[in-house]
């Protein structure tokens, strides 16, 4: 049989200094860029007017750019899509976005006149309009901001439920890693956050989540088996154990989202690119911030006695002790 | 034994049962013909999934009550009436279909798939709703200017061969009986009168012409009925100047409303009335409610202003025992009522044993044409059609390419075992297409992107239980045993696995709009056919395999 990762026994946890670095190094440059100049958000979130035409003969960019503020469209920003016939307008400045409260159709209907009288109604075809009211804008962006919270307590309950709460909270600690990790992913990419993205992010959340219990599921089998082993050997072990599972659900899982990527088309593309890196972030996470992250929380709040559930006092041995005392590698048999 | 057998009826069933829900099947449609432009219903035969706006190209409106210009005192009702005026309009775009929704306390949502024309989109919001009474040609003009008509359209080279003649005797009076109008008198003795109308059929026969075969004469003087297969090509009759010409001086032709009745019977009524408005909505209609009266069952109560009272019973006087329209933004809505007596101010109009429901919608319909309802758009998305092509393309070849990706990786890895799990993995494809198909929920493309991901996604509770199968294995276990309990043992993980997938996507349900709900369903779907497929399906494999090879010392895994 064809085996990848069989029988390793990679000290995972011992590295854990080595992958805050390299995570602080990703995370960092990214919110500070943040901080400084935030992100882009989509029409959805703002409010505002986008629109995708379709010229018959390629026209100047400036002479679009100059035919819209003339025609009192302030600072729509005109980007080619695609290719040099398809142009994306898009008009979220404030004003703009106010002059919609009272229809959000208007800024569309403005665009349309003036490029019609400049070039004719027949040198362009609107292809997609976006008109969003600003109530309609500030609404989603609450709604996205809900769900990411609510979906954060769902999970946390369920996996209190399901283990207990010190493992749902570190599976939670890792995910919001992944989170902020995406997020500073999206900054250098100059992704807008849409609805889509936001999807995408909850998508990555799921996925995580997924890859942390399966790892703890095994945690919680081999806290039982391995009553004497620190709880240190245990993460290692477990991680190992479930590498392979890791790994070939993270390719086949890469390898429907690089289809997405090479044969999606410009709208799923975003939504392709915050999920693949997430997905890689998250099974990194899995393996080098869940671990460290319980073992830490399991020595903060040791479990007191007689408490349910598996991690016994003697379990919580320094690593440089168990060590010296188990000698065994980690994970063979 | 049994049990595998069981195990095998239960998959065999589900998978006849998703065939069957994917099954192409015949509907009806309204599309474009392509050489008239007009609108016509056609069957076609398809596999039922529906397509999302953003596949099919067309317009998404939310739409609010416009309190700008003053407070409206009553949105509940306004929206109502809003909702009526709207659903009346959209009528006329001949749209396929049509979603309006009310979302909220205060937001109506409409769908126009196959429209991507803005500017009409804004014409559903821009005028209010325009209600007139008008009474129904008693005097049957239409039918003598018939023949003059079907000459005149000869003459211009449509002829009966052109169309297609309608056979009489199958159809049926839509809308049954006409209501009855009568007045509300003191003393209450209201006479009701059985309006109940010869068999329409009978009447069919001894026509011949290009327009007068399309047309059924109905239940009162002045109604007619069209098949639906033919109202773009009476309307695209009606619109040519020959025609018009010859239309009786006075009158005009209205088509009924496409309600219930009419999707029913599969006939859409059309009227000729008289040209003058002896009502208007907006002038002489001060309000409408419905009620139930112990003897005359649902009704609808109107008040009139003293203007409108003045000339209602000027011209009701005139017209006792003829019908009268009520017609809003041009469209004849329900069966025109008999006017039975003399109506001052106030009025009613009896259901004559219809639904309450009706005399509310009927209520509505003159409170729309009486308040009128200021509207705003607050959110448009249009999309061309051609979009939607190029998304459905992308879609399909990111489909292809993940699929075979995901298959390759399955086969290489785990060999025979593999083999099996791309069996779970096809029936699972099919089992999400069939719950996406029998919910009716619409393929958006986030539904495509969040489908194509979670192929990728479902074969992981097969990981979780293989490489616990090689762990057995590796322990010296019997095959039997190792396949056992590494289903058995893998089965925690897979659940709780499930579980926080399910929580995401029903939260993202919850929060979502259009399209990313339709990255929801697909996902939600994906899960529930996941846990049946790679767990359920797959071991059934595998214990189908192991009898079969009862001594069987080593596992292709």
């Amino acid at each position: 049989m064809l085996r990848i990762l069989h029988d390793t026994s990679i000290d995972f946890i011992r590295l854990w200094r080595w992958s805050t670095a390299l995570i602080a190094l990703l995370i960092i440059p990214g919110a500070i860029l943040i901080a400084i100049s935030g992100f882009r958000y989509s029409i959805e979130f703002t409010g505002g007017t986008l629109m995708q035409l379709e010229f018959r003969q390629a026209p100047a960019i400036a002479d679009v750019r100059s035919t819209l503020s003339d025609a009192g469209v302030r600072d729509a920003e005109i980007q080619t899509f695609g290719s040099p016939n398809e142009f994306v307008v898009r008009a979220q400045d404030e004003r703009d976005v106010a002059a919609q409260a009272m229809g959000a159709e208007s800024v569309a209907q403005q665009i349309r006149r003036a490029l019609t009288a400049r070039f004719g109604a027949d040198a362009y075809r609107v292809v997609r309009t976006e008109g969003v009211g600003p109530r309609v804008g500030g609404e989603l962006r609450q709604r996205a901001v809900l769900a990411l919270i609510v979906s954060f307590a769902a999970t946390l309950v369920y996996l209190a439920w399901r283990f207990e709460w010190r493992f749902g909270l570190a599976a939670i600690v890792a995910t919001i890693h992944d989170i902020i990790a995406s997020l500073a992913f999206m900054k250098y990419m100059n992704l807008e956050i849409s609805l889509f993205v936001v999807g995408a992010i909850l998508t990555v959340i799921g996925y995580s989540l997924n890859d942390k219990v399966v790892v703890f599921d095994r945690v919680r089998e081999n806290l039982k088996l391995h009553r004497k082993m620190s709880l240190y050997d245990l993460l290692n072990r477990s991680i190992n154990e479930t590498l392979p599972r890791t790994v070939m659900t993270g390719s086949t899982t890469l390898a429907t989202l690089l289809a997405l990527l090479i044969f999606g088309g410009e709208v799923i593309r975003p939504f392709a690119w915050v999920l693949t890196f997430g997905i890689i972030i998250g099974t990194f996470s899995s393996i080098y911030v869940a671990g460290p992250v319980l073992l830490w929380i399991e020595r903060k709040w040791p479990r007191k006695a007689g408490e349910k559930g598996g991690v016994a006092h003697s379990q919580l041995e320094k690593p440089g002790e168990a060590k010296r005392r188990d000698r065994e590698p980690v994970g063979s048999r | 034994m049994s049990n595998i057998q069981y195990r095998v009826a239960l998959i065999v069933a589900l998978t006849l049962a998703s065939v069957w829900a994917l099954w192409p099947r015949t509907v009806k449609e309204r599309r474009r013909n392509p050489q008239t432009q007009a609108w016509e219903y056609v069957e076609v035969k398809r596999v039922p999934l529906k397509l999302g706006l953003d596949l099919e190209g067309g317009i998404h409106l939310a739409l609010e009550v416009d309190e700008s210009k003053g407070a409206v005192a009553d949105k509940a009702d306004a929206l109502n009436r809003a909702e009526t005026v709207v659903r009346n309009r959209i009528d006329q775009f001949g749209v396929a279909e049509p979603v309006v929704q009310r979302v909220g306390e205060d937001r109506l949502i409409v769908e126009l798939p196959g429209i991507d024309d803005p500017e009409r989109a804004e014409a559903l919001v821009k005028t209010s709703a325009f209600l007139q009474f008008q009474i129904v040609d008693e005097a049957n003009t239409l039918e003598r200017a018939l023949p003059r008509i079907d000459a005149a359209l000869k003459a211009r080279g449509v002829d009966l061969t052109s169309a297609t003649p309608r056979t009489g005797g199958d159809t049926a009076t839509p809308g049954g009986l006409a209501d009855l109008l009568t007045p509300s008198t003191d003393t209450g003795t209201n006479v009701v009168q059985d309006t109940a109308v010869a068999d329409t059929g009978l009447i069919a026969g001894g026509r011949g012409g290009a327009f007068s075969n399309l047309l059924q004469p109905g239940g009162m003087p002045g109604e007619y009925f069209v098949s639906f297969a033919d109202t773009g090509t009476v309307r695209q009759y009606l619109e040519m100047p020959e025609v018009r010409a010859l239309i009786p001086p006075g009158r005009v032709i209205r088509w009924g409303a496409l309600d219930e009745n009419a999707r029913r019977s599969g006939f859409r009524p059309l009227y000729v009335l008289e040209a003058r408005t002896i009502i208007r909505g907006d002038q002489h209609l001060k309000d409408a409610r419905p009620s139930t009266d112990p003897i005359e069952g649902n009704l609808v109560l109107f008040e009139l202003t003293n203007e409108g009272g003045r000339r209602f019973a000027l011209e009701t006087g005139k017209h006792i025992g003829d019908n009268l329209a009520i017609v809003l933004d041009d469209v004849v809505m329900g069966t025109p009522p008999v006017i039975q007596d003399v109506i001052r101010t106030r009025g009613q109009i009896t259901m004559r044993g219809k639904p309450l429901q009706e005399a509310q919608d009927l209520a509505l319909v003159l409170r729309a044409g009486s308040l009128p309802v200021p509207l705003k758009i607050v959110d448009v998305r249009t999309l061309s059609a051609s979009l939607g092509d190029d998304a459905i393309a992308q879609g399909k070849r990111a489909g292809i390419l993940g699929v075979t990706l995901v298959v390759l990786i399955m086969i290489v890895y785990y060999r025979f075992s593999g083999a099996l799990a791309v069996g779970g993995l096809v029936l699972y494809v099919l089992i999400t297409a069939a719950i996406l198909a029998g919910f009716d929920a619409a393929l958006t493309l986030p539904g495509i992107a969040g489908f194509v991901l979670s192929i990728g996604m479902a074969v992981d509770a097969n990981f979780l239980i293989f490489e616990r199968i090689r762990e057995e294995l590796v322990r010296g276990k019997t095959v039997r045993t190792a396949v056992n309990e590494g289903f058995d043992h893998a089965f925690s993980a897979i659940i709780d696995t499930h579980v926080t997938t399910a929580l995401t996507a029903l939260i993202l349900y919850q929060v979502g709009t259009g399209a990313v709900r339709g990255f929801a369903v697909a996902l939600l779907a994906g899960i529930a056919a996941s846990l049946f497929s790679a767990v359920f399906v797959v071991r059934t494999m595998f214990l189908i395999w192991l009898n079969r090879r009862r001594g069987a010392l080593t596992l292709s895994i």
